[in-house]
């Protein structure tokens, strides 16, 4: 990946773009096609998934057979580079402890961010999503509606390639026609669910990845894209037809060598730097934005990692993209005599309302999948099909405890063997097996047992915040962030649902509980705050200055050339997982900044 | 069911087992966040990276890497023996598959145990600790060690602690017997695992079990009309 050194960045740009995940990277290529010169900073190193991919390396080779350990904590092939639950040097603080009370953290410190190692599953948000509080007295209400980001969705999708079908449910969008690549045809399991999960009255239909079951329309798409404008045209067709279709094997948490899912190093950044619009400074940890007596953002401030400097890089409009809570951090880092609180942070607010995402699980055993023959059920490296929510209506009549929806996912691709094959059949098999009667076991039983996870919407509350700690300060002398972490009975009952519904299913599906039974309470049944990575919220946005941080654009209110265009402006976090959304305001955002630039008002 | 075998397993074995169990060490959750203690108590716990001996968090992912290459290992020729001849009775040669033994599967589970991470401390203990009672036991009842023993003698002591038995409620004898044994019982269940997990992790174990994949493929098939049929899903979709 092209880069240059803090010492080479030039003293102005139009744009400095902090962060460069999905956020950073579809703000640097909006803003690069249209022809403004954009500085990025990334906090990690330079890192490239064409030549890093660990492609098709296997268990052997790697130590402990690639199990998870605290330096790689998703295992030793995950593509994430010095980060994880933690990064070295950069601690935080949580503010009290408890598996209910606790938010976990997960960074990388590498181009790309979290884009590289990311899930992939790409869901548009519904109308009801962006008027929750309209729908049910809870929560926000977004100051913009489905029909405002819609367009944005259509170009991500068609941007990044995003698999999937129009199945037209209730409160799950259809794409225009021809947006979508088709779906990989379903797993074995994945059948067995759904055909069986039909009496239980769950719908099981294709899931929406961001992975290439076929190559891209680089004749077509480009244009679509970028009307009247050639050469981003020709970037993007140059870029599309570098990018492979996948080929059904290597787990895409590595990264994925011939492009054929999205990264923000694949697919973001590799036009944007070819447009000759883009300087991307790696090992740029950000301290703080500067702001001038005019109230306007100046620039950055950041610490060169290379040689413990302290730089300063000017433009004409700030973005931050650096993650939902890292953006808090700078922002509540900026002080000024204006802004005594944090830049932007006239409201109060900047911090406030931290969300994740609801998860548990349950997995099952399934005797009809016992003794399979040999198959190859790698596929597309992810889930095929999934469950939307499905119980908008009894939810909405007040039929359920909780106020929100959830989306099921489950991995049927179990027969890829690895540490816990073999592991717990002595509850199959009656009490335990040794020599040729183990190995049978084995035969018998891989593959026949999977898990089922659920995703679901959390609601802000006041609870769930973060804040500067006043005494604790990272290796470059940052002050860290302090985390406060709260979850209401929606949350806490809507995670006892989950697995009491994956119980339901694994029976309908003819099988039974795997290991542990669903729990009585939520709160053993809900993952710690933060475990599921889809931190987003701490500066909503919203249609009144007090009561919010950002304007629909994504524009600080307080600071008219300050955009925010990673998670930090969600209002709600529906049971969707955010990149696809994140990006379509990203998207939404910039175009609006490219107007504010042109018009000559920053 | 009251095994004969175990009345004849002399006491001080039993309760140094016993012993080793009520000692176990919980394993790491998945979350490895180290908490300082210490700290100024008005800021809350401070979550800071591991810090200990290990591969880093920027380690070269397309080198191959062995046994022994980053940490040294702990079984000495005895244990390592030992290990080898456990595997070979756990997973043996047949038609389709190696052993685990011909797999070096071993030297992985040494590997494992040798890690510097706290995940594997726990199987550091039940795996050094296990081999040493598994002698003991061996001694005491057929005075050899167990790669001394005739391979129907390790079939008898595999035979005794693969299996978790079902007692009935009452019986007290059985309950005895099974607290006695429970801590051999566990320390082969966790070896088991280890040597299930390495060798299926092989590709002689991927073709043993079936499996197939991590080969590229041009497209991804529906699975065969035939399999559909016999689990009654539909094969038109």
């Amino acid at each position: 990946m092209p880069q240059i050194t803090a010492q080479e960045a030039k003293s102005e740009y139009d744009v400095i773009i902090v962060g460069s995940g999905a956020g950073g990277g579809q703000t640097a290529y909006t803003l690069t096609m249209e022809g403004v010169k954009v500085l990025m900073l990334e906090a990690g190193r330079s890192y490239d998934p064409v030549k890093e991919t660990p492609m098709f390396k296997q268990g052997p080779s790697a130590p402990l057979l690639g199990a998870s350990t605290p330096d790689k904590p998703f295992g030793f092939y995950d593509s994430t580079v010095d980060g994880g639950w933690t990064v070295p040097g950069e601690p935080y603080v949580r503010a009290s402890e408890g598996r209910e009370n606790q938010f976990n953290w997960w960074r990388a410190r590498m181009t790309g961010g979290r884009t590289n190692h990311w899930g992939r599953l790409s869901f548009r948000n519904g109308p009801y999503d962006f008027k929750p509080r309209s729908r049910d007295g809870l929560g926000f209400d977004w100051p913009l509606d489905y029909e405002d980001v819609a367009p944005y969705y259509d170009k991500v999708e068609q941007l990044i390639g995003v698999y999937g079908n129009n199945d037209g449910l209730e409160n799950t969008p259809n794409s225009p026609a021809g947006v979508l690549l088709p779906p990989p045809a379903p797993r074995v399991g994945e059948r067995l669910v759904q055909h069986r999960v039909k009496k239980i009255g769950i719908p099981v239909v294709a899931a929406h990845r961001a992975v290439l079951t076929k190559r891209q329309d680089a004749e077509n798409i480009p244009a679509k894209l970028h009307p009247n404008n050639p050469k981003a045209q020709r970037l993007l067709r140059e870029s599309m037809q570098s990018r492979a279709a996948c080929f059904w094997a290597t787990p895409c948490g590595r990264g994925c060598s011939i492009k054929a899912t999205y990264q923000s190093t694949t697919v973001h950044l590799p036009p944007a730097l070819a447009s000759g619009n883009l300087d991307l400074v790696p090992n740029a940890m950000v301290r703080e934005v500067l702001v001038g007596k005019d109230g306007k953002a100046e620039g950055i401030l950041f610490v060169d990692k290379t040689t413990g400097q302290e730089v300063r890089v000017r433009a004409r409009a700030v973005v931050l993209a650096a993650s939902a809570a890292e953006t808090v951090r700078i922002m509540l880092n900026s002080k000024s005599a204006l802004f005594p609180e944090g830049v932007a942070n006239s409201s109060g607010l900047v911090g406030k309302y931290l969300m994740d995402t609801v998860g548990a699980k349950l997995a099952g055993q399934f005797p009809a999948m016992e003794n399979l023959p040999p198959l190859n059920e790698d596929g597309a490296g992810g889930a095929h099909v999934y469950a939307p929510w499905w119980l908008y209506k009894e939810q909405l009549a007040g039929k359920l405890n909780f106020a929100r929806g959830y989306h099921i996912e489950f991995a049927s691709a179990g027969r890829a063997p690895g540490m816990g094959t073999g592991s717990g059949l002595e509850n199959l098999n009656g009490g335990g097996s040794w020599g040729q009667r183990f190995k049978e076991d084995v035969r018998r039983y891989q593959g026949s047992i999977f898990g089922f996870s659920g995703r679901g919407e959390m609601i802000p509350n006041e609870g769930s915040y973060c804040e500067l700690d006043p005494v604790v300060k990272d290796k470059w002398g940052i002050p860290v962030l302090r985390f406060h972490w709260k979850w209401s009975d929606h949350e806490l009952n809507q995670a006892a649902h989950m697995q009491q519904t994956f119980k339901e299913m694994i029976e309908a599906s003819g099988g039974r509980v795997w290991g542990k039974q669903p729990e009585a309470h939520g709160r053993d049944a809900i993952h710690p705050g933060g475990d599921i990575i889809h931190e987003v919220g701490g500066a909503l946005m919203g249609d009144n200055k007090r009561k919010s941080v950002t304007d629909q654009w994504c524009r600080t209110w307080d600071v008219p050339n300050l955009y925010l265009t990673d998670g930090a402006p969600f209002v709600s976090n529906a049971d969707k997982n955010p990149t696809l959304t994140l990006m379509a305001l990203a998207w939404r955002a910039s175009d609006h900044l490219v107007g504010e630039l042109k018009r000559g008002n920053l | 069911m009251n095994s004969p075998f175990s009345e004849r397993l002399d006491r001080r074995t039993a309760l140094k087992w016993m012993a080793t169990a009520a000692a176990s060490v919980t394993l790491a959750p998945r979350n490895f966040a180290q908490q300082k203690s210490g700290v100024p108590a008005a800021t809350g716990t401070i979550v800071e990276a591991y810090s200990g001996p290990g591969y880093g968090t920027d380690p070269d992912l397309l080198k191959d890497y062995k046994p022994g290459e980053l940490w040294p290992l702990s079984f000495d020729a005895h244990q390592r023996q030992t290990a080898a001849v456990l595997c070979g009775l756990i997973i043996p040669a047949d038609s389709k598959s190696p052993s685990a033994a011909d797999l070096k599967v071993h030297d992985f589970i040494d590997e494992w145990i040798s890690s510097p991470y706290p995940d594997q401390a726990g199987d550091r203990r039940i795996i050094l600790e296990g081999l040493s009672q598994l002698d003991q036991l061996c001694v005491s009842r057929f005075q050899a060690k167990f790669v001394d023993l005739k391979s129907t003698q390790q079939h008898e002591v595999c035979d005794l602690l693969a299996v978790m038995p079902t007692i009935k409620a009452g019986d007290a004898a059985a309950q005895a017997e099974a607290k006695v044994l429970q801590p051999g019982r566990r320390f082969f269940k966790r070896f088991r695992d280890l040597t299930a997990g390495g060798f299926y992790s092989t590709p002689e174990g991927f073709k043993d079990i079936g499996y197939i994949g991590n080969v590229p493929l041009a497209a991804f098939p529906k699975p065969p009309s035939d399999l559909l049929a016999r689990l009654g899903l539909p094969t038109d979709a």
